[in-house]
Parts: C-alpha cells; structure tokens; sequence
C-alpha cells in the first residue's frame, strides 16, 4: 500500500479531489483544488507549499564521507564548504547518468545526498574500503519546498532566524514553529524558494507554522502538477521522464551521459578525486557527444493553422506531457521532446528535447509532432537556450 | 620510461616463483619481492624448534611435471615421492591405498569385493576427466563470453579437446564436473571408508561438505594437479620446492629480496608502473605481477578508488572462507596406529571415517562453529625422512578441517589442539603422551603469516562460480587486470588452487604473449 507522507495529516483533508500520483512509494498530491492552476500561480506569484518528503535522502557521515561522494559524483565534493549545496548528477562506469540530486554538506564529515531512486546498493559498493557510514533517512527526515516570491518573507515571519543572509545553494539551521529546522535555498521551480528539512515527527508543526505565517502572503499547498510545470520552465530534468537511469536501461540507446543531458557544466574532469566514469566523460568530452539536451519553443502561428484546418481552436495540453514525442528536420526523425507543455507565465508552448547533436543550435528549426482531430502532423519548433524562465529573484 | 625492471612480481610464492623463473627464462629483467624472510608462501618449510624442520602450511604437493621439466628443477635438487592414500578406521584398521594397481583393488576388497570390481573402471574414468581438465589448465582460459577473435581459436581448441574424450566420456565428463561427490560416490562404491577418504578430497579446503554440489569439481581438480588421485611428497620437506623455484629463477637472472614487503602498486594514470614497499621505497618497473589473491591485490594494493565499483564489488564478494587449521607437533617417538603398517603410514592419511561423517564436521563449520569430530588429513615426514627432526623424534602435520575463519574465537588454537589430539588418539592412543611440541595455525594465523585472506589456501574457494573463465572474476580471466600493465599470477587466477605452478606459468605465458602483441 501507498504510505502517507509526514504531512499526510495536512494534505489530505485539503486534497479536494482526493487524486494522489504514486511518488516513491507515497502518496503525493498531484493538485489539492480541481484544477492545478492557481498553485502554478502561486509558485510564481506568491509562495507554493509543496510536500517533497518521497525524495530519497540519505545521511553520509565519517571520515571518509566526503571521499564517498567525490568517488561517486561528478562535481568536486571536497571543494564544498560547510553549510553549502551542490547539485550533481552521478554516472555508472561508462560515463552515463544514473541519477541526479543535491548534496549538502551538514558539517565536516556529515552529508545529506537526495536522490529520485534508492541509491543504497550503489552508495555501499563505492564505500568500499572507505570508513563512511551511509544512512537511508528517507522516512526519518520530512521535506517541505516553500517556493516562490513571498517565500522569504514568510520564512522570515516565522523561523526563528532571517533568511535575508542565506544565499542561493546555501544552507541554515534554525527553528520553526519551536522545532529544528534546516532550510537550503533550493527548489525544483527555478524561482526564489527554499526546502525545509525537519525530524518527520515535527512534520505537522512545521506545516502548521507555515500555513499560518503565510496566509498573509498568500501560500498555497500545490501539488506536483504545478511543480511539473514550474520545472520544465527552469529547464530541469526529471528521472524516468527526461532521462533513464543507467542502472534501469535495457539497451545502451536508452542511457545518457551529464552531457547530453545539458549537464556538462557539472562534471568536473579536473577535479582531484577519481571517480566513477571519468573515463568515459574525458573520452566523451574530447569526442563530442551524440545527443543534446535543448529548450524548444514550438511556433504558435502553423499549430494555430493546423487546427484552424479542422475547425478547431488550438488544443495545448494543460499539464506537462510526460511522454516521448518525435522531432524531424527534413523528413528524418533526429530527436524526441521527453517533457512538454504550455507555460502560463511565458505564454509560449516548450519542451525539453533531446536531439542530434547537428541540430542543438538556438535557432535550429524542427518539426515536432502534434495529433490534430486524431491526425498525425507536423509543426516547427525552434531550439533555444535553457532554462526558459529565470528571475533574478532566484539567486539574489 | 626507463626502469631497470621489466617485471615485478609481489609474492615468492611457488606461482609467484614459477613467473618469476619463466620469464627470466625469456630473457625479461624480473625482481621478486616477497614479505617474509624466507621464501615459499604457504609451501615452506620452518624450523619453530631446534632441529626441526617442518612444514609450517602444505605438507603435500609437486609442480607439474611440465614445469618441472621447463625450469630443469631436479638440477636444483628438486625430488618428489609419489605416497599413498590410507583411510584411517576409528578404533584402529585402516584402508591403505598404497602401492599398484592390482594391490590397491585387493585392500578394497578386504572390506567390501563390489567396489573392489569397480575401483579400475572409476579410476580409469576419473583419470580421463582430470585428464581433460589438465588439457583446459594448460594455458590462460578464453574470456567467455567477451572472446576476442585472438582467443577464439583457444576455445575452439578447449571443445575440440572435450570432443577428443569420446562422445560417450564426454558426456560422463560434462555430468560429472558439477556433482557432489555424495552423488558421484553413490553411483560407484559402498563401502564406508572408500567413500569418505575419497569425499575428503572433494572438499579438501573448501567451505563445503561433500553432500554440496560442484566437490565433485574439487575432487577431479585435485586429481588433476596430481595427476593422479595420490598425491606427491618432496623431498627435504614442502619448502624443498620452493628453494628450488627460487634457485631456478635467480639462475635464470631474476632478483629476489626477502623481507621486502609491499604496501602499494603505484598507479601512473590507469596503468601500474611499479610498486610502494612499506618502508616508503619505491620501485618501477614496465609491469607488475601480483602472486597475492585477488582481493588482497585489487582491495589492498591498488585500493578501490582506482577501480569501477563493479570490480571492487564483485572483487568484496570472492568467496575466501577460509576452513583449515594446521597443527604441527613434534613427537617423542612414533606413536602407534592400531593397524596400520608402516607403508600405510607413510601415505596421506586421512581421518573422514564416512561421506556422513565429512558432512557432520562440516555441519558445525556453517553456523561458524569448529568441528568437535573433524577431518584430518595427516602427514608423518619422518617415516621417510628421519633427518626432518632429531634422532629417534617424529613430526606429524595435520590439515584440520572445519575451522571457519568467520567464526574464529580467540581460544580456538587451544580448542583446534584438544580436538585434533584427542582425534588421534582414538587412533593411535599413545600419542599424547609423545608431544614435545606443537603449533596451531587457525585460519586467522594463516591469514596473518602468509597474507592469505580469510585463510582461504586456494585464493578462492574452488566452487563452480569461482573457476574456470570465472576465475578470478568472469570477464577477468587471462591474468590480465582493469589496470593495465597489472597482471596476477597466483591460485586465484585459472586455474587455481593447490600446488601446481599452473597459475604461475599461465601468466608467464600470457605476459609474454601480451608483450609480443
């Protein structure tokens, strides 16, 4: 059976259609009012509270706990001061990805590393030989993402700290609602929004704080779908729906290396440590890679046209699409969208794409494959720079 | 980069002696380094009392003859009795397998005449499947199933070989290879005694008891490291082989340094390009061959940080449960087994009174415990060799078995003692009162002496998922290593354990071939 969150308690009686998605084994939200619009409005005009608790987190501690992460992931985990965040994704041998997250450095010898799938196994077969402790704290540790403009100001209305001095991927410890607390200036929106980490058995007071502190400002319980939309507009991936583990591909085809997932920015070939597919990343890094993960804008004026044909007023789905959706430029397919939808915000229909490498450039022209009136055609979509929405509000 | 050596071989061993030998022999510029001040591994002969010489691990075994022949080892006074096989029989009696053919098949029939009928036909199979498996050690086994097309021709070679045995005994050969030897025994002898001295081969060192699968594998690879199903004896003790490798591969021009113990394959990138000894020397050298087992090398000496953690892992979970104490003792006169001549007892003696009895010592070895009615398998040196200990006094060595190194306490040396020597006193009730000395080994001291993990003697058990192209790791077959220029040369590597050599001339070979290449 689907476990409950630590919020359960909270979320469900608000959840007014009482539609739950399966998120790693719990149940979560998709939206609590009937329509998911106004939480999307929220995250970008107010402040969002968003249950992420089924996040896979793990505690890595000892003395050799930095040298764990460093083996595993491809960024420079030594080089992470106490009290900061970084977001990495890590490889198998062969240099493609097997999952992504953040890592936070809790103190010295004490990290917090999230994942989209249990990293367990993979976690103990890279400690060997190490004196490291890894810990699946998943169901101990509660995590609730306040995301959007007003979520400072709520945080500073009632933790028992500011927030003014906590800058983007840093992270604090202080009280809510009387309980401990850490927040990171993280989020999966791309927008100014923190994530709270509390004890699961404090769970409910650190919701009840927020709710009351933000109702001034606005805060709204929103659930994945909204969240769903928020990403795909900050241009960040998402496991089994952008790209597949390597640990769970069946065929090479289906695995992808940092680079071709827009991620080169996060292997760091020259950091210190080796660690796992570094080889393979050099390799690539020399080669060039097959795939590019790209932005897509497609073109409003002939998606009109083609349902105009029809008799019909354009059809745009309203949730993002999660789901493989064929690109060609002349007449050859040469890539897929893997997440698509309209953004409310930029009134422009995107998807994130994965396409030839020969086709990556701003401004390259594709065709992206729509049904119209149960037929398949063909509309362009222009390539353009990720993310496609990113407020200064973010980072300052 | 220039180095003075060509190759470094880590571990004086008798694998790690039999590269060293060859590849001097091919003109290759060799330096073995070996931790301890004398030379042998765990076949080596001591003195722990004046005027003594023992053999501290392995009281059995020779090279194959070929290598033998190839290192010109008799120049260097290497000389091996072939001994029997005597099943003791608890309250005195015993099977003596000792001398030809036609004798052997009449001491069966002493106590039972259907397996005496069947004893040649057995034999005859057994020598023919251990016969086929000698053909497979030969050479460095094909990586199955990334085969190259170099070694496409080896394997084709292996299929032609097995074809080679008959149809109707390659079939017999294939069935076989993987029966417990509870299964293989039922299907040819009754007799109580025969089956267990028989049984206690197929598990001689294993972490299994003969009702397991894959003893029957044990028992045909021992057989064939013998070539025979009788094992050999050395002259001037266990260590006499040894010091002739040793002497083989100096003359050959290869360095030896004893107490140079290393602590680190020294890495230049991905590929190893010399060793880190403990005392913070360092030396290069264009290859390194490790004699260490598999783990100790790659989870030791390499450290996993260079290594995919696939390999690490699946290196973690080599099977090395070590199972054998050794006791020694040093005997006040020749004590006396109750019916057993004197040409019996100058054979392998083997206490496993029965198939069930093997199983029951084995029984205890699973949850960790020690076998309170072990197997033994005895050697008494000086009944052919009286200048192994002083006048009128006698050495006898014990392989004990089961002492499960994960379940060691701390007073086991003194229990594995009692138990052995009140095990032999059933057999020869006047020996405790003739011990002048004796020392135990329990697994954890093998482990300590001789750098044997977890006390194993193979490297790694010999069980089906550890053999062949599986041996060290499947996909690692052929000596070779994830780091280049590192290649293994020990029992851990196809195709195993026991003392042949065989390990340790397949990797010459193939470092030679590579070199070409």
């Amino acid at each position: 059976m689907l476990l409950g969150t630590p919020f359960h308690a909270r979320t469900q009686p608000l959840n007014e259609a009482q539609v739950w998605r399966r998120w790693s084994g719990y149940l979560a939200a998709g939206a609590y009012e009937l329509t998911h619009e106004r939480e999307y409005w929220a995250i970008r005009n107010a402040a969002a509270l968003i249950d992420v608790s089924p996040l896979l987190k793990y505690h890595v501690h000892g003395p050799d706990a930095a040298r764990l992460l460093d083996r595993m992931v491809t960024r420079d985990v030594s080089r992470l001061g106490v009290g900061r965040v970084l977001y990495t994704p890590w490889c198998d041998t062969e240099g493609k990805v097997i999952d992504d997250g953040t890592i936070t450095r809790l103190d010295a010898q004490r990290f917090r590393l999230t994942a989209a799938e249990p990293n367990y196994r993979w976690l103990s077969m890279n400690a060997v030989g190490l004196d490291v402790t890894v810990e699946d704290v998943s169901s101990q540790v509660a995590s609730l993402a306040l995301q959007g403009p007003k979520s400072r100001l709520i945080l500073n209305a009632c933790a028992a700290d500011s927030l003014d001095g906590l800058a983007y991927f840093r992270v604090t410890h202080t009280r809510v609602g009387g309980v401990p607390v850490t927040i990171s200036r993280t989020g999966y929106t791309g927008d100014l929004g923190y994530e709270l980490w509390c004890d699961a058995r404090d769970a409910v007071a650190v919701w009840d704080t927020l709710m009351t502190a933000g109702a001034a400002y606005g805060i709204t319980p929103t659930g994945i779908l909204a969240l769903d939309i928020a990403r795909v507009e900050a241009g960040l991936i998402m496991l089994d729906v952008d790209y597949t583990s390597a640990h769970v591909a069946t065929i090479p085809e289906q695995k992808s290396s940092p680079f071709e997932l827009n991620l080169g920015w996060a292997v760091d070939l020259k950091k210190a440590a080796r660690f796992v597919g570094r080889k393979a990343l050099a390799a690539e890094k020399t080669s060039g890679s097959a795939w590019q993960m790209v932005g897509l804008e497609i073109e409003w004026p002939n998606l009109e046209r083609l349902f105009w044909e029809e008799g019909l007023p354009p059809r745009i789905p309203n949730t993002t699409v999660r789901a493989s959706i064929p690109l060609s430029s002349l007449g050859r397919q040469v890539g897929y969208a893997s997440s698509s939808c309209w953004s409310p915000l930029l009134k422009k229909y995107i998807a994130l794409a994965h396409v030839e490498a020969a086709h990556a450039k701003p401004g390259d022209l594709l065709m992206f494959e729509i049904m119209v009136q149960h037929k398949h055609r063909y509309t362009p979509a222009r390539v353009v720079p990720l993310p496609f929405f990113n407020p200064e509000r973010k980072r300052e | 980069m220039s180095t003075k050596y060509d190759a470094i071989i880590i571990g004086a061993g008798h694998n790690g002696l039999t590269t060293a030998a060859y590849l001097a022999r091919a003109g290759q510029r060799v330096l073995v380094l070996e931790r301890r001040d004398v030379v042998g591994g765990s076949v080596v002969t001591e003195s722990p009392w004046p005027g003594y010489r023992v053999d501290t691990l392995q009281h059995f075994g020779g090279l194959r003859p070929d290598i033998v022949r190839d290192l010109d080892l008799a120049r260097f006074g290497l000389t091996t009795t072939r001994v029997g096989l005597t099943a003791l029989q608890p309250g005195g009696g015993a099977l003596e397998l000792g001398s030809g053919g036609g004798a052997r098949a009449q001491a069966i029939g002493a106590f039972n005449r259907t397996d005496a009928e069947r004893w040649p036909a057995f034999t005859a199979l057994m020598a023919k499947v251990a016969g086929f498996l000698n053909e497979v050690y030969a050479a460095p086994f094909p990586r199955v199933p990334q085969i190259d097309a170099a070694e496409a021709p080896a394997l084709a070679q292996l299929g032609l070989k097995l074809r080679g045995l008959g149809k109707k005994d390659m079939i017999e050969a294939v069935r076989v290879l993987p029966m417990s030897m509870l299964e293989l025994l039922d299907e040819w002898f009754e007799s109580d005694l025969l089956r267990g001295a028989l049984a206690a081969r197929g598990v001689h060192g294993l972490m299994q008891g003969p009702m397991g699968a894959g003893t029957a594998f044990l028992f045909l690879h021992l057989w064939a490291n013998n070539d025979s199903l009788f094992q050999t004896r050395v002259k001037g003790g266990a260590g006499a082989l040894s010091e002739a490798l040793a002497q083989a591969a100096t003359g050959f021009g290869a360095e030896l340094r004893l107490g140079a113990e290393v602590a680190q394959v020294k890495l230049s990138g991905d590929r190893a390009a010399g060793v880190v000894l403990a005392n913070g020397e360092e030396i290069t050298a264009q290859r390194v061959v490790s004699a260490l087992d598999p783990r100790r090398t790659f989870l030791g000496l390499v450290g996993p940080d260079a290594l995919d953690p696939e390999f690490v892992w699946a290196t973690q979970n080599i099977k090395l449960r070590g199972c054998v104490a050794k006791v020694n003792l040093a005997l006040d006169g020749l004590p006396t087994f109750t019916g057993v001549t004197d040409a019996g007892l100058r054979g392998a003696l083997t206490l496993s009174p029965s198939l069930n009895d093997l199983e029951r010592a084995y029984d205890a070895a699973k949850y960790g415990g020690l076998s309170e009615r072990p197997y033994l398998e005895v050697s008494l040196p000086t009944l052919a060799e009286p200048g192994l200990a002083p006048d009128g006094k006698h050495l006898l060595s014990v392989h004990m078995q089961f002492a499960p190194y994960r379940g060691e306490q701390a007073d086991w040396a003194t229990r594995i003692e009692a138990i052995v020597v009140n095990a032999l006193a059933q057999l020869a009730p006047d020996l405790p009162g003739r011990i002048l000395h004796s020392q135990v080994l329990t697994p954890r001291d093998l482990e300590t002496r001789f750098g044997l993990s977890e006390g194993n003697l193979y490297h790694g058990e010999m069980m089906l998922d550890q053999i062949l192209f599986m041996r060290p790791l499947s996909g690692w077959a052929q000596h070779r290593t994830p780091i280049e220029n590192l290649y293994l040369c020990g029992p851990g590597t196809h195709p195993g354990g026991g003392v042949s050599g065989a390990s340790g001339r397949n990797a010459a070979r193939q470092i030679l071939k590579d070199q070409k290449a």
